[in-house]
This record gives C-alpha cells, sequence and structure tokens, in this order.
C-alpha cells in the first residue's frame, strides 16, 4: 500500500473534514444584531426645518428620487405622499441612502449618517411634498398598559406567517427575506406598520389600530426578552430548520466518528 | 465446520482483464491483547471500569429523579437557561447507555476473538425420516376426522371461518367515516355577510383598504366578540375553509377583467387556503403583487386573478366577489364560486359527492 492510499484511508482525513464543515455551518450561522440608533422624535416642522431637509435631500437623495422626490424609473420610487414615518423609518434604520444596489436594503445601525436633527429635517421637507403618515406618538412606544396577549394574537395573524412566530424573520422570494424584528426600536417596528417599507404591506391605522400595534411591539419586546423561551439553546429559534441543521451536522458527525471508532481493528 | 481464513488457498487474479492485482486479504496481526497478558489485563480492566460507570449512572438517575425539585432551573455556559431536572436525567441516562455500549464494544475489539471465520451452508432439508413421519401424521389426522369422507363439514366450516372476518374488516372500512359530501363546495360565506378583521372582528370600509395594504379577515359572526360563544372546533373548521386575504391594489396594474368585476375599487379578496395543500397563503409582497405559501412557495400573482407562477399548486385561488352595503362596509357580493383549498377527486364531477343537503 502506497503512503498516498494509506493517508486517504485514514479515517483522521473524515474528521478534519468533518471539523472544518462544522466550523464554517457555525460562523455562518453567527446572527448579527446591531442596536438600532434611537428613534427621532415627531418635532414640529418650521420653515427653516424645511429648507435645511430640502438641502439635505439634494445633496444624499436626489440622485435615485430626483430632485423634487418625483422618483426616477426604475432606480428610485416616488417620495411624494410617502410621510415622515418612512422617512424616519428608512433612514434611521440604516436602510437609506442605500450603500450598494441589491435586492433590498438592510438594517444596519453603522450606516446610519445623519444625526436626529437632520433625520427629521429630511421628514420635514419629504412631508411637506405631500401629506403621508407621520412618527408616531410617543404615547404608543412606551409600551405602558399594553395588551401582551392581544399583541401576540396580531401578531399571529398578520406578521407571524413572513417574520416568523419568534419574530426572527424569514425568507421570501427570490433572495428577499423577511427581517428579524429582535432588537428593533419600537418606532421602527411601528413605522414600519404604518408605511410598509419595501416587501411589507400597509397595516394603516384601519387595519391595526395604534393600540393595537402597540399591543404587537409589546408582544415582540416580551419575547425578545425571554417571554417565549422555555429553556436551553434556542438556535436561532428560527424553528425547524436550525434544529434540523444541528442534528444532521453535529449528530450525524458524532455518529460517523463512532461508526469508523466501532469499525476500526484494534491494534 | 469453520475454517480460519489464513488457511484458506491465497487468491490470485483469476479475472483475465484486470487491471490490478488482487492484493487478498491483510496478514493476521495478533492485537496487543493476544500476545500481552498484562495488556489483556488492562483491557479487562477498561471494560470493567465503563460498564461500572454506566452502573453509577443508573443509580445517579434514580436519585436524582426523586431527589431534584423537577422545576429547579440553572444557567448552563454556552446554552443558556435550563430544568437542571431533565439536563441531569438526560446526563445521567445517556452516560448509562454510553457506558453499557463503550464497555460492549472495546470488550469485542480488544478480548473476543479477531479471527474472521467461514460457516459452510448445511442443506436445510430436514432428514426424509423426519419429513415422512409428518405426512404420515397429517394424513392419519385427515383420514380420523372423516374430512376425506363428509366433505360438508370442511365446506360449512371453510365458509364459517371465512365469514367471520367480515365482522372484523366491515366496521373497520365503515368506521372511516362518512363520505364527505356537500361540506367540501360550500364555506360560510354567503351573499351580504361582512368582511370581518381577524382577530378584533371589526368590519372593513373599501376607502381603508389603501393601495399596498393586507387585510387578514374572517366572515362576520366568526371572528371578535360574535366568535365566543361558538365551539372551538366549528370555529376551526370555520378557520380553515373561510379564511381570507384583503389586498388594495392599482387597478390599473390588474391584468384580469373578471379579478377587477369582482372587486370593489382595487379592494379584492381571495380565498387564503392554498390549492396545494390547504396552507393559509399569507406572505405578500406588497411591491410585487406575489402572495406566496409559506409550505412549499407556491406563488400567486396578485394582478392576474392569483395565477399559479412558481411551485407546486395548480390552480389559482378562488377569488371571493364583494361589493358595499349600505353603510359602506365590504360584504361578500356572494358565496365562493368553486370549492377553496385542495383538490379531491369529485371537485370536477359534483354529482358524485352532492347529496341532499348539497
Amino acid at each position: 500500500m502506497s503512503s498516498l492510499a494509506a493517508r486517504r484511508r485514514s479515517p483522521l482525513a473524515l474528521l478534519v473534514l468533518l471539523l472544518l464543515g462544522l466550523t464554517f455551518t457555525g460562523t455562518a450561522y453567527a446572527a448579527f444584531a446591531p442596536k438600532a440608533a434611537p428613534g427621532t422624535s415627531a418635532a414640529t416642522a418650521t420653515q427653516e426645518d424645511v429648507e435645511a431637509g430640502e438641502q439635505l435631500f439634494l445633496a444624499n437623495c436626489a440622485t435615485c428620487h430626483g430632485t423634487n422626490a418625483q422618483g426616477v424609473d426604475p432606480i428610485g420610487p416616488s417620495l411624494i405622499g410617502v410621510g415622515a414615518a418612512s422617512v424616519d423609518f428608512q433612514v434611521s434604520t440604516g436602510r437609506m441612502p442605500l450603500p450598494a444596489p441589491g435586492v433590498q436594503a438592510e438594517r444596519n445601525a453603522a450606516q446610519v449618517q445623519f444625526s436626529e436633527e437632520q433625520i427629521s429635517q429630511l421628514a420635514a421637507y419629504v412631508d411637506s411634498l405631500g401629506p403621508g403618515p407621520d412618527v408616531p406618538d410617543e404615547e404608543y412606544l412606551d409600551l405602558e398598559g399594553a395588551d401582551i396577549a392581544a399583541g401576540g394574537a396580531a401578531y399571529r395573524t398578520n406578521c407571524a406567517m413572513c417574520h416568523n412566530s419568534s419574530g426572527t424573520g424569514g425568507a421570501l422570494t427570490r433572495g428577499k427575506y423577511a427581517p428579524t424584528l429582535m432588537g428593533v426600536e419600537p418606532q421602527h417596528i411601528y413605522e414600519a406598520m404604518l408605511t410598509g417599507p419595501q416587501s411589507m404591506p400597509v397595516f394603516n391605522d384601519q387595519n391595526l389600530t395604534p393600540q393595537e400595534k402597540e399591543n404587537v411591539i409589546a408582544f415582540l419586546k416580551y419575547i425578545e426578552d425571554g417571554g417565549n423561551s422555555h429553556g436551553g439553546a434556542g438556535l436561532g429559534s428560527v424553528g425547524p430548520a436550525g434544529d434540523a441543521l444541528f442534528v444532521w451536522t453535529i449528530g450525524i458527525g458524532v455518529m460517523i466518528a463512532a461508526a469508523i471508532w466501532i469499525g476500526r481493528k484494534a491494534a | 465446520m469453520a475454517t480460519y481464513y489464513n488457511d484458506l488457498p491465497a487468491l490470485s487474479g483469476t479475472a483475465p482483464q484486470d487491471r490490478f492485482t488482487n492484493p487478498g486479504l491483510p496478514p493476521h496481526v495478533p492485537r496487543r491483547a493476544d500476545v500481552d497478558e498484562k495488556a489483556a489485563r488492562r483491557a479487562a480492566t477498561q471494560v470493567v471500569v465503563l460498564f461500572t460507570i454506566s452502573a453509577i449512572s443508573s443509580i445517579l438517575f434514580l436519585v436524582a429523579y426523586f431527589a431534584i425539585d423537577p422545576e429547579l432551573k440553572g444557567t448552563i455556559i454556552g446554552i443558556g437557561e435550563v430544568n437542571l431536572f431533565h439536563v441531569v436525567l438526560g446526563l445521567t441516562m445517556g452516560l448509562s447507555l454510553l457506558g453499557i455500549g463503550l464497555g460492549a464494544i472495546h470488550w469485542s475489539k480488544t478480548l473476543m476473538p479477531d479471527v474472521e471465520q467461514v460457516e459452510e451452508r448445511h442443506p436445510q432439508t430436514s432428514p426424509d425420516d423426519d419429513r415422512q413421519a409428518v405426512a404420515q401424521t397429517l394424513s392419519h389426522g385427515w383420514r380420523s376426522s372423516q374430512l376425506n369422507r363428509r366433505t360438508a363439514i370442511l365446506g360449512s366450516a371453510g365458509g364459517a371461518l371465512g365469514l367471520f372476518a367480515l365482522p372484523l374488516v366491515v366496521p373497520v372500512v365503515a368506521g372511516l367515516g362518512p363520505r364527505p359530501r356537500g361540506e367540501l363546495y360550500d364555506t360560510v360565506w354567503e351573499a351580504g355577510m361582512r368582511l370581518m378583521i381577524d382577530p378584533s372582528g371589526t368590519p372593513i370600509r373599501a376607502a381603508d383598504v389603501t393601495r399596498g395594504s393586507v387585510f387578514h379577515v374572517m366572515p362576520e359572526g366568526y371572528v371578535g366578540e360574535a366568535a365566543h360563544d361558538l365551539p372551538a372546533d366549528e370555529l376551526l373548521i370555520v378557520k380553515a375553509e373561510a379564511q381570507v386575504i384583503v389586498v388594495g391594489l392599482d387597478p390599473s396594474v390588474v391584468q384580469s377583467q373578471k379579478q377587477l368585476d369582482w372587486g370593489v375599487d382595487g379592494v379584492f379578496a381571495y380565498s387564503k387556503v392554498c390549492t396545494h395543500v390547504g396552507c393559509p397563503v399569507a406572505l405578500y409582497e406588497q411591491q410585487t403583487h406575489h402572495l406566496l405559501c409559506p409550505c412549499h412557495q407556491s406563488t400567486f400573482d396578485m394582478t392576474n386573478d392569483c395565477e399559479v407562477i412558481f411551485g407546486p399548486a395548480r390552480r389559482p385561488l378562488p377569488q371571493l366577489p364583494i361589493t358595499i352595503d349600505d353603510e359602506g362596509y365590504l360584504v361578500a357580493a356572494d358565496s365562493f364560486r368553486e370549492p377553496v383549498g385542495v383538490s379531491f377527486f369529485e371537485r370536477e364531477r359534483p354529482g358524485l359527492l352532492k347529496g341532499d343537503d348539497a
């Protein structure tokens, strides 16, 4: 038997391969959850705010959305009538300005390029172009007196199919996905429901009342704080896929190692 | 008789076109425990230790079962908060099984004979004497029970035994349940019934369904306060067949005239039950107007009467015709005009199932 063949037959090679595979899977699995920037409060917009906002808009947004925010087909939609809530959601979660073309904009606190004041100026400018949903009242964001159970019922009917019953997100078509809702500011969750960013449908105040939206947020904060956890490793709480991945890599890896040991001749 | 493999003649390349010479079996290398009594004693000790670990673990399992509070929580680094009772039971039972398994394998690998042996086949028939004796016994029994002369007994006994199978089989087959009838074709929806938001149970004005909105809807009387008095199983059945998704669209993107006719001013209602295997189709992408089923990724085009554009579903989602009542709320203009949900054999031939109640 040549030395090459001897090495090829070595069970150690299999183990090393297995270990490498597991390491890569584990690394890919690690979730990256940045802390979102604090939300901007609804400021009473003055004429100066609108003008300052327009300057910011022309410098940062007009390339894609047009100099009058009328939209540039097909790279940027019209922003007339999207409202201050939409601007606050997109800009203060770091989704806009879009750093690079892609299937969808991603939440990234490191990409937030404007101060709270600048964001409210931008929002005031876009809001002045046409009426749209406003930044939510503090009253619905403090989660005091919110009904967590009712929020859970509303969440399961309206949100869970895309964002997963544990709020950790899920896949959509063609590379798009519903992002995780863990670690998202209440204000941004509220604004997303109100404005329907990207693939997400709109849930206006007739569909989910402000109180119901607050309930949903309270439910999400409750499960974020472990309210849904019954112990043990959550494995990302992505449902059976995560559990299966764990069992198929770790479990089968251990079984293969055991089979090799049993099958080996004792020296 | 057994033959040790190293007594067998060496195999040589008999196949004429072999590219490689047959290496035959490797030489038998004795194990250390075979030649070294000290190694054998050590191996035996290891096996005993493994079995002892298993025994101790079993005892610890029993102790833990009675000693640990089943509600006791603890934190394990890397896993988080866990129920310690379950963890200790699992660990001790796992160690107990592992000790038995490792001990048995270590024992067989180090101490049991490791020579391979060949056991020759022997003929499978019994000796002729035995076979003849059995035939004689059977033949004697047949004649002494008079079955060779009184054939009526044989026939009636066979009939009785054969028919006895029916009382056993018929209830099982009949117990599979009544055949489905009209309920497969109808839902609770009927003309004039309001569309209510699930779970709050509030009615919907057409103007409330703004562009890009999605409303998850149940029929009036089966959601919210009104549903509190209904039995839970009835509610579940209604929800399984009558759930509806309402979307707001720009009517100019809609390609189907029938869809426009059955909707109200850009508001359309479709059955939420997938035509593949009945999952709730609820992932609506408001930019692409695609409705996606979470179970098998069937995708329906909301701008073209919910035609299937991807996935295993074979039929579009049934549309619920809607209109507006006197107070401006969305109501059903009619029931569904085709069976909702998954296919069934008699779907295209209602005559086969439609009974008096349909």
